[in-house]
């Protein structure tokens, strides 16, 4: 689910779902996302800045399949940076933490 | 040319305290050294200095009491100037009347280059760092550079040293930027501090040593980040008219460019660009000077992309051949044709955010830079500060 205006179909990130449409002024609601994209950068963490997570993790930034300026900072499962490239397609999977559902990406061909 | 605020200002003096890893020396002993140094070089009394600028470390307010310094005038706090703020509230200040000599500072000991929230604890003192540095028009231009941070924070990506690895990645795969081509400039910068007796590391790098550091975030090793540092830099900041009975040549400023910040972190359109875009031309449009007229280029480098960000930016190179522009170290070393960071940048002589530049181009500038004095008597230097949503840029002449 990601912010989207009501009026004009305009998806909003960063998360701002109380603001008002960049576009055209209209409410924003929450609207299911198809959970698709491609890798639009990445970058492998090596030194450990947080105590509770461990490194090396793989960071990256996804573009989203709905709007060619959508991009989600998450983090990719399932592979390596060896693996991925600027433009690489991506899936979401979720991961539950307590109650939060927090999307990361797998690539694509991997997807079940 | 329409619209040219601060020109015309002088910095009429520079000081620098000791540099060092962790020296155990207050930063407001580090603080007197500097604002001292940079009074006297100016030849000036504290009792001359009618406003003092600054962020970040150490309070302005105890910074006054030490310096025994009475300011009218204590600037605007963080602003679209970036981490030169402080100096472009001053060049503001002192060519609109309200000042005729403002000190500026900054303090920092071993600042690290995580994101920590700063709230403002009740019962705030005034004149602490975060009534002065970020309070009240200065927290939201500060939120509003770190509008897409949370989201990084999310992802796991607690250092900038992860989102301008993210930047340079994309950088790569636009335009086939290389490690390598980052090394260059690495390089640069050591073989430069080699001649700084202040820098921090001086013993000589080459490119197997370069890519041998351990790796940070790929594709930055350690040394692509700056060195952490305690030290203190100042300068005066005078009136154009101060610029006759100045005892050093003074060093005018001819332009200064910031940027809103708008897209944060990874949400600008045209990114990997970032606020330097914004920043240098801001700048180019407030003057009749142009890249090609450039002698030095005292760039930003708390990581090596940050300076091939602003090679661009300024349009010293062209968009995406920054990479190309450094290899080798041709045209960026000091005898090249555009000397660059030739203090040894925050990559090797240390971190002192964005404040050594400033002083190194005033130094060349002045034809004071002893063993590492570019030649030719250069008269047009720019200085360059920030990364991300944050920019700043200023251009000097003599």
């Amino acid at each position: 689910m990601l912010p989207r205006c009501a009026a004009c179909g305009t998806w909003a990130l960063p998360w701002a779902a109380d603001a008002a449409c960049d576009v055209c002024g209209g409410a924003r609601e929450y609207q299911a996302a198809s959970g698709r994209g491609v890798v639009y950068t990445y970058t492998t963490n090596a030194h450990q800045f947080h105590p509770a997570v461990p490194s090396p993790n793989l960071i990256a930034i996804v573009q989203l399949d709905e709007q060619d300026d959508l991009r989600l900072a998450t983090n990719l499962v399932g592979c390596s940076e060896d693996d991925v490239e600027c433009g690489t397609p991506v899936s979401v999977v979720f991961e539950r933490n307590d109650d939060m559902y927090y999307p990361l990406f797998q690539p694509a061909h991997r997807s079940s | 040319v329409t619209s040219t605020p601060g020109r015309g200002a002088i910095i009429s003096g520079i000081g620098i305290s000791r540099i060092g890893r962790r020296l155990g020396i207050p930063g407001l002993e580090l603080t007197r050294e500097s604002c001292e140094q940079a009074i006297r070089d100016a030849g000036l009394t504290p009792r001359c200095i009618d406003g003092i600028t600054s962020m970040g470390d150490t309070p302005v307010a105890r910074a006054c009491r030490e310096l025994g310094v009475e300011p009218v005038y204590q600037g605007g706090g963080f602003d679209s100037g970036g981490l030169l703020s402080p100096v472009m509230s001053a060049c503001l200040a002192v060519t609109e009347g309200r000042a005729r000599h403002v000190v500026v500072y900054r303090t920092v000991q071993m600042l690290g280059g995580e994101y920590v929230p700063r709230v403002n604890p009740p019962g705030t003192e005034p004149g602490t760092e975060a009534d002065h540095a970020e309070a009240g028009e200065g927290v939201s231009d500060l939120a509003r550079v770190m509008v897409d941070v949370d989201e990084l924070l999310a992802a796991q990506a607690f250092s900038a040293v992860n989102w301008l690895a993210l930047a340079c990645r994309r950088h790569m795969a636009l335009y086939g930027t290389t490690k390598e081509q980052l090394g260059w400039l690495a390089i640069n910068s050591r073989r430069n501090a080699a001649l700084n007796p202040l820098a921090v590391y001086r013993n000589p790098m080459d490119m197997e040593g370069y890519l041998a550091a351990r790796p940070i975030s790929s594709p930055l090793g350690l040394f692509d980040c700056d060195v952490p540092v305690d030290g203190s830099i100042a300068v005066v900041v005078s009136t154009p008219e101060y610029a006759a009975d100045c005892p050093r040549r003074p060093v005018r400023v001819d332009a200064l460019g910031g940027a809103a910040g708008d897209g944060g972190w990874f949400h600008r359109p045209d990114y990997p660009k970032m606020a330097s875009a914004d920043a240098a031309a801001e700048m180019w449009g407030r003057t009749d000077l142009g890249p090609g007229d450039l002698d030095i280029a005292e760039l930003y480098d708390g990581f090596t992309f940050l300076t091939f960000a602003w090679l661009e930016a300024l349009g010293i190179c062209g968009e995406g051949e920054a990479g190309p522009f450094v290899e080798g170290t041709d045209r960026i070393s000091i005898g090249g044709m555009l000397p660059l960071n030739t203090y040894g940048g925050q990559l090797s002589a240390g971190r002192m955010h964005g404040y050594w530049v400033l002083h190194e181009a005033c130094l060349q500038l002045r034809g004071d830079a002893a063993e590492r004095q570019v030649g030719g008597r250069p008269e047009v230097a720019v200085v360059s500060n920030g990364g991300g949503p944050i920019a700043g840029c200023m251009l000097l002449t003599v």
